[in-house]
């Protein structure tokens, strides 16, 4: 028992409150506001808006492609090969980001990658790759096994009787989607969507592999801030910007859990 | 686990037998399939290609037109940087997946039998570091570090496993948590206490040996988590596989394919083994009650 606390206080709880404490200090462990206001700067808030955006739009995409093939599974054979494959790769994908994910999109897309060489000939060399648009494709990659893992179960709560209820009452097939089904996993899909938009935000690795130049989302701004913070002599700008991003996910992550308290009403 | 897939069974049918309008019925059931096939063959071509570009990538030769080669996969091995990558990462996993097990098996055994009052703390705090990103957890951990380093005198890559233990903590307590709920501890423990056993005999003979899938499980999440980390390594500039495979990405792009395409498929091994045990055992449990 004694370990356990000692070793999250000292390698959890410290971090988490140096980060909240010293971005508040400046370089003579003096307080002051400076590194927080400097989030407000347009460049730094230029990458945090591009970071919210990339989540923001990989998170639907993939919410709504790993709903789809979600439901593919939960209406098949519970036994069945489709779902045994689907739900294991999804438990592989879901955790495949990093180095080797962008190395797979390089192979693929970039500029000398398979699908570009056979589209457009060797001699194109499109740079999308390394742009948000690109970042958002990538995410996708694992964005989707991510939902079908969350969101699988949420669809297996859906019992068959419900909808059997709503045809003994006269209901059509849009009726039960439409006052049923939809209303029951509206709360969930939500739930799934925020974790997959923490999920995209606090990724690190894909992008750090992608984009060695430049810092185009806030992650990589940490990178530059961490690795040149004594040279620029503004010790904490890193932590304000941890700060920004502790904030953002803790957000999320809050709404998360009171959708997942409003849908364990009726999804057990 | 056992109650989600009774009720997957009876959410895939769906389709009851003796319908009263087999009309709607079957052109239901057939855009079910067509969709089914459709949405299928998406998004496995959209999951499988970057795979087999990295495969097509990695056997490349050098130059327009030249015929496809295993050089870059044999040069994995002869590569100066890579093979002691390698061997920090896999010592990271198993040190980190040791360190995890010691620390957090006997913890939550004596939670579940002694101390329930903390169990929603400990959860809180295991769960955590799925807030936390791992980039944010390497600036708060900076002066943690250079306390480590003055206090241990030593400045080794192995250094990064406190941190490892860390981020595979939510990972770890769910592995557990699943295989302490499917066994009843109390009962277990009582019995062995009443027949005098103490408890250091009672967690290390009576309540670990039920729950080894549980402990197998955590550990092998732990080695695939460390084999594919990158976040921190890479900011502390320690080179582990990751590392090494994204700086072989800069000099020779075809070799990094092949490793990067070799360690997906280690990390896809293991985990697939995970699943498949577990649903094996699931199966193997069902059956025999």
């Amino acid at each position: 028992m004694l370990p356990f606390f000692a070793y999250v206080g000292i390698f959890l709880i410290i971090p988490t409150l140096v980060v909240v404490i010293a971005a508040f200090l400046d370089g003579a462990n003096r307080p002051t506001l400076a590194n927080v206001s400097e989030l407000a700067e347009p460049y730094i808030a230029k990458t945090f808006w591009n970071s919210i955006w990339v989540s923001a739009v990989s998170a639907v995409i993939g919410a709504v492609l790993g709903a789809l093939l979600a439901y593919v599974v939960a209406t098949g054979d519970p036994d069945g090969l489709v779902r045994t494959t689907v739900s294991s790769a999804s438990g592989v994908l879901a955790q495949f980001g990093g180095v080797t994910l962008a190395f797979a999109f390089i192979a693929s897309v970039g500029p000398a990658g398979l699908l570009t060489t056979w589209i457009l000939g060797a001699e194109a060399a499109p740079t999308w790759l390394l742009s948000l648009k690109g970042l958002v494709l990538v995410y996708t990659y694992f964005q989707i096994p991510l939902m079908v893992l969350v969101f699988l179960p949420a669809l297996d709560g859906i019992r068959p009787q419900w909808r059997e209820a709503t045809e003994t009452l006269g209901g059509t097939a849009w009726d039960y989607w439409r006052h049923v089904a939809v209303p029951i996993l509206t709360a969930p899909f939500l739930g799934a969507l925020l974790l997959l938009f923490a999920n995209a935000f606090s990724a690190y690795a894909t992008a750090a592999a992608l984009i060695t130049q430049g810092a185009p989302i806030a992650p990589l701004q940490i990178r530059t801030a961490f690795s040149s913070e004594v040279l620029l002599g503004r010790e904490n700008i890193g932590k304000a910007l941890a700060l920004g991003m502790v904030i953002v996910v803790a957000i999320v992550m809050t709404l998360n859990s009171m959708l997942q308290k409003r849908s364990s009403r009726w999804l057990r | 686990m056992t109650d989600l897939s009774q009720t997957g069974a009876i959410a895939g049918a769906v389709v009851p037998p003796g319908p009263p309008r087999p009309g709607l019925r079957a052109r239901r059931r057939r855009t079910l399939l067509l969709l089914r096939i459709v949405v299928l063959a998406v998004l496995g071509a959209f999951f499988l290609f970057p795979l087999l570009a990295l495969l097509e990538f990695s056997t490349r030769g050098v130059g327009e037109d030249s015929p496809r080669t295993l050089d870059a996969w044999g040069r994995i091995v002869t590569d100066s940087t890579l093979i002691p990558a390698i061997v920090s990462s896999l010592q990271l996993a198993v040190i980190t997946s040791v360190v995890a097990m010691v620390l957090m098996v006997p913890t939550m055994i004596w939670v579940r039998l002694r101390l329930p009052r903390v169990s929603r703390v400990v959860e809180f705090l295991c769960l955590l570091p799925l807030t936390i990103p791992a980039v944010v957890l390497v600036v708060g951990l900076v002066p943690i570090y250079a306390w480590v380093r003055y206090l241990t005198r030593t400045d080794s890559i192995l250094t990064l496993s406190y941190a490892y233990v860390v981020l595979v903590l939510p990972f770890v307590y769910r592995s557990l948590d699943n295989g302490l709920s499917a066994i009843d501890v109390r009962t277990l423990a009582e019995a062995a206490r009443s027949l005098g056993a103490d408890w250091f005999t009672v967690i290390t003979r009576v309540v670990i040996p039920n729950m080894a899938q549980a402990v197998l499980n955590a550990a092998l999440l732990c080695v695939a988590l460390v084999m594919g980390e990158f976040t921190i390594a890479s900011l502390y500039n320690y080179v582990n596989l990751q590392v090494a495979i994204a700086q072989a990405g800069l000099a020779d792009a075809n070799m990094s394919m092949a490793v990067s395409l070799a360690s997906l498929m280690f990390a896809f091994v293991l985990l697939l083994g995970l699943s498949f045990v577990g649903r094996w055992r699931r199966r193997h449990g069902k059956a025999a009650a």
